[in-house]
């Protein structure tokens, strides 16, 4: 039966079709259908993305020549990075794969019918429209944002940028990400179809799972500190500033208690999305899934406790830092077992090297590059050099563009058809790829170069002897914005005009893949056949 | 990394080594493997794929393995870190003061310095001071590196091995002069150190105004060459028209001594058009006699 006669069949529309209450544009930013407000997420992350990745883009042009390319004066590119760092951080990666393909996917994964709070679910996706607003308008208040992303004490107390403004935004964005969190859990504890065990659901939702316990127990922390910037801003009490009595030092504990965790906020997901890719292009089960599962759960542990390894130069006690940085080491054991497992599931597979495959396989070398470089700037000697280098901006853009941006691009390649009906254009899925992947490391790995030579991080301007590398990096950034634009016009244009893709085109064995594409409404058009384990292929082949 | 400038320098690169190369081993292994198993099992080679759900003595190798890894490369770090934070008891000491955007250095017998210059050989503690935001004493090429944060009493120390001229740069972020806040250290034999040291600057007259140019935060933001950084040229200042804001109303003045010295005492009295104001701070620790120093080092630019 083909995916539109099994629709006609039970007289269900897609959710794509279904006319709600309201039609038109209301029927999406009012809907509380999980798939819907998925598109919403995945719209507006998306367009954040493309917003940072311009700020991005300037930023680089500036770089091209050691006295600044495009500005002499240092404001707009302090602006720059300011801003491509909270567009980035706090209204593209944290929100994109949970609020996207976490709503659309985790439900119909676990065999529900939608998250356990619809209508709180849609409460969280205008949350996150309204604190980028108020985030957005901070610009246009007493003078260009010019904290960085971090919004360090006392810098942030004294300078003339919106500072309130923005810090309340990201109070709100916070509180978005906890209702996402809330939401989750009790949608995987209570909604799961019956039959769907813990141990036989998915390891996307897995990861999920661990990711909103971070949510909901690491942002409250974020949103206190930055209530704190505010009081300290407006009423003028010394909480951070050293000349009233603070301690700037309490502001970065606390800012990295939350900030250090929101790295995991944003890489577990995408580890689950690697679980689930790479299974189905290698048609056989996943090695090691209670390893898999554990370690999320270990990561989301230990990745609380190690915040304070952003600040081995700040004066830390001595004792302190050498916890953190044994703590640091440690949490590098979970990542390790994954990328273990990961690759042990190639072993005897069958394995189509589909574009989100390659995708899933690019991860585990950047992320690998990622995390192993971690442990350079884990090891307290080498930290004392690389700190606040290019080498940390090398670093975590391996690890959340690398890694994170990488499994969230794969998995619109993997998903894009069971959400729209629709195949993309291959061949120019691997030219946006390949474009991607070398502009990418070009970029990026130049950046740990520039940082073992002591490119200090945050420069409008630089000494001269930095600058074949910085020019080397530039033209990276332009070979890789090619990747990003052809990846997603080619993503674009398959959602309207792409061949319909079946029901099942990858021969996937998670639940999404026994509903036709696009989902009805309801997910489900019969209560679904929960298989014997998790990932299955060799029961679901024999059938 | 400039493995020889300092005696710590080198055993941080034995570290630095070895977390590369054991790091290099982990991701050519994985890669390799990965494109191994792409090849051998690619549909074609292997249409028939195994279930295989795992195994728990190599998950066991493959955490326990890691683990003593990482251990290993935790401790490397550690006790090179610990031997960082040893001050030598015979360390030279010297007070780096940080601030909007420039460094000063005080020693011992009460010299200030806009260079950090120091005798070869000899360690030295640098005893860290902010007077207003966070900045970093970043030295690149002796992998030394402190946050200089204000009410905190941070240090750092090394012992310099090679003559010449390093770049000092503030590693963090402290505003629109942050990339310019730069300042030179000039290793040199003892002897030129201690003829440098022991000769006194002068007390008065435009050479001392230009001592407190440099040492008192000045050159953060002026600039002595025509250039703006964040306030405006002094190069040829005196005497010149300048247009300014006074309480909102603009007005062209004769940049004579009166203005001159009510621009450093007063800094948001007259605001220089095209710049802006509350930037400049208010200079609390010059004396009258400072000042006018100053306004006779500003004659002086041309
Ligand atoms: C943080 C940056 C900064 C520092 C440090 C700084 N200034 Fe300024 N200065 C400014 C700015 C900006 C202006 C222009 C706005 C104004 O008039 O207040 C200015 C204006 C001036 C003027 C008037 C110049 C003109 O063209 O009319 C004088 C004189 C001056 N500063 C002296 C000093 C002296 C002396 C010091 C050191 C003790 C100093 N400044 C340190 C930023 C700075
Ligand atoms: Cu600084």
């Amino acid at each position: 039966m083909t995916t539109s006669e099994a629709l006609e069949h039970h007289g269900a529309l897609s959710y794509l079709e279904e006319r709600g209450r309201y039609g038109g544009i209301l029927g999406w930013i009012f809907s509380t259908d999980h798939k819907r407000i998925g598109i919403l997420y995945l719209v507006s992350t998306l367009f954040f993305f493309f917003v940072g990745m311009s700020l991005g883009f300037l930023m680089r042009l500036q770089m091209l020549s050691p006295h600044g390319e495009l500005f002499k004066n240092a404001d707009y590119y302090n602006a720059l990075f300011t801003l491509h760092g909270v567009v980035m951080v706090f209204l593209f990666i944290i929100p994109a794969i949970p609020g996207s393909l976490g709503n659309f996917f985790m439900p119909i994964m676990i065999g529900a019918k939608d998250v356990a709070f619809p209508r709180l679910n849609l409460l969280s996706w205008w949350l996150y429209v309204m604190g980028a607003v108020i985030a957005l308008a901070s610009l246009f208040g007493s003078g260009l944002p010019d904290t960085g992303w971090t919004f360090y004490a006392p810098y942030s107390l004294r300078t003339h940028a919106d500072v309130p403004m923005a810090v309340f935004g990201v109070f709100v964005l916070g509180f978005s990400s906890i209702l996402t969190g809330i939401n989750f859990i009790t949608t995987m504890h209570r909604m799961r179809a019956p039959g769907m065990g813990w141990f036989k659901m998915p390891l996307f939702p897995w990861a999920l799972y661990a990711t909103s316990w971070v949510q909901v127990l690491a942002t409250p922390v974020l949103g206190i500190t930055m209530l704190l910037i505010f009081v300290e801003r407006i009423f003028h009490v010394g909480i951070f500033n050293p000349a009233m009595g603070g301690d700037p030092l309490l502001y970065q504990h606390l800012f990295w208690m939350y900030s250090h965790p929101a790295v995991y906020i944003m890489i577990l997901p995408a580890m689950g999305l690697i679980s689930e890719m790479i299974p189905t292009f290698a048609h056989r089960t996943i090695f090691g899934y209670g390893a898999i599962v554990w370690s999320s759960m270990g990561i989301a542990l230990l990745g609380s406790l190690v915040w304070a390894h952003h600040m081995f130069t700040s004066g830390l006690s001595d004792a302190a830092a050498t916890v953190f940085s044994l703590l640091t080491f440690l949490v590098a054991v979970p990542s390790a077992i994954k990328v273990f497992n990961w690759t042990a599931t190639l072993y005897k597979g069958s394995i189509a090297l589909e574009p989100p495959m390659l995708y899933a396989l690019s991860f585990i070398f950047l992320f690998s590059v990622g995390g192993l470089t971690g442990l350079i700037l884990g090891a307290l000697a080498l930290n004392v050099m690389l700190h606040d280098t290019y080498f940390v901006v090398a670093h975590f853009h391996y690890v959340i563009f690398g890694g994170a941006a990488f499994a969230f691009f794969g998995a619109l390649h993997y998903w894009l058809p069971k959400m729209f009906g629709r195949m993309y254009n291959r061949s120019a899925a691997y030219i946006g790829w390949a474009l991607l992947f070398t502009g990418f490391n070009l970029l990026y790995f130049t950046m740990f170069v520039l940082g073992v030579m002591g490119m200090p991080r945050r420069y409008a301007f630089y000494l001269p002897r930095f600058q074949t590398s910085h020019v080397i990096a530039t033209v990276g950034s332009w070979i890789m914005i090619a990747g990003i634009l052809v990846v997603f016009t080619n993503l674009i244009v398959s959602v309207f005009k792409g061949e319909k893709a079946g029901e099942n085109p990858w021969g996937g064995v998670t639940l999404e893949w026994q509903i036709p594409s696009p989902p009805p409404t309801e997910n489900f058009l019969e209560p679904p056949t929960i298989p014997e384990k998790a990932y299955d292929f060799e029961g679901a082949f024999a059938s | 990394m400039n493995p020889a400038s300092t005696t710590l320098t080198e055993s941080v690169s034995h570290v630095f080594i070895y977390i590369v190369a054991l790091s290099a081993l982990f991701l050519v292994g994985i890669t390799a493997t990965m494109i191994y198993f792409v090849v051998r099992y690619s549909r074609s080679r292997n249409p028939r794929p195994k279930d295989i759900h795992g195994n728990v003595a190599l998950e066991a190798t493959w955490t326990i393995i890691p683990t003593l890894l990482f251990l290993s490369m935790f401790y490397f770090g550690w006790t090179r870190w610990e031997r960082m934070r040893e001050v030598p008891r015979d360390a030279m000491q010297v007070e780096v003061t940080g601030r909007q955007w420039s460094w000063s250095f005080k020693y011992p017998n009460g010299k200030v310095s806009s260079e950090l210059r120091l005798p070869i050989d000899t360690p030295v503690r640098c005893d860290l001071r902010s007077l207003d935001v966070i900045h970093g004493f970043f030295i690149p090429a002796f992998g030394v590196k402190e946050d200089v944060v204000p009410g905190k009493h941070n240090f750092a120390w090394f012992d310099p091995t090679e003559l010449g001229t390093y770049d000092l740069l503030c590693s963090s972020y402290c505003g629109q002069g942050h990339p310019l806040m730069m300042a030179r250290v000039v290793i040199m034999p003892g002897d030129k150190f201690k003829e440098w040291y022991s000769t006194r600057e002068a007390a008065s007259g435009p050479a001392h105004g230009e001592l407190l140019y440099k040492t008192k935060g000045c050159i953060g933001c002026h600039s002595i060459t025509g250039i703006r950084i964040v306030g405006p040229t002094w190069k040829g200042l005196y005497g010149s028209e300048v247009t300014v804001s006074t309480n909102g109303q603009t007005r062209t003045v004769k940049a004579d001594d009166d203005y001159l010295k009510r621009s450093i005492l007063d800094p948001n009295a007259d605001i220089v058009q095209g710049f802006p104001p509350s930037v400049m701070p208010v200079q609390k620790d010059l004396t009258a006699q400072d000042v006018s120093d100053v306004i006779a080092y500003i004659k002086t630019l041309k």
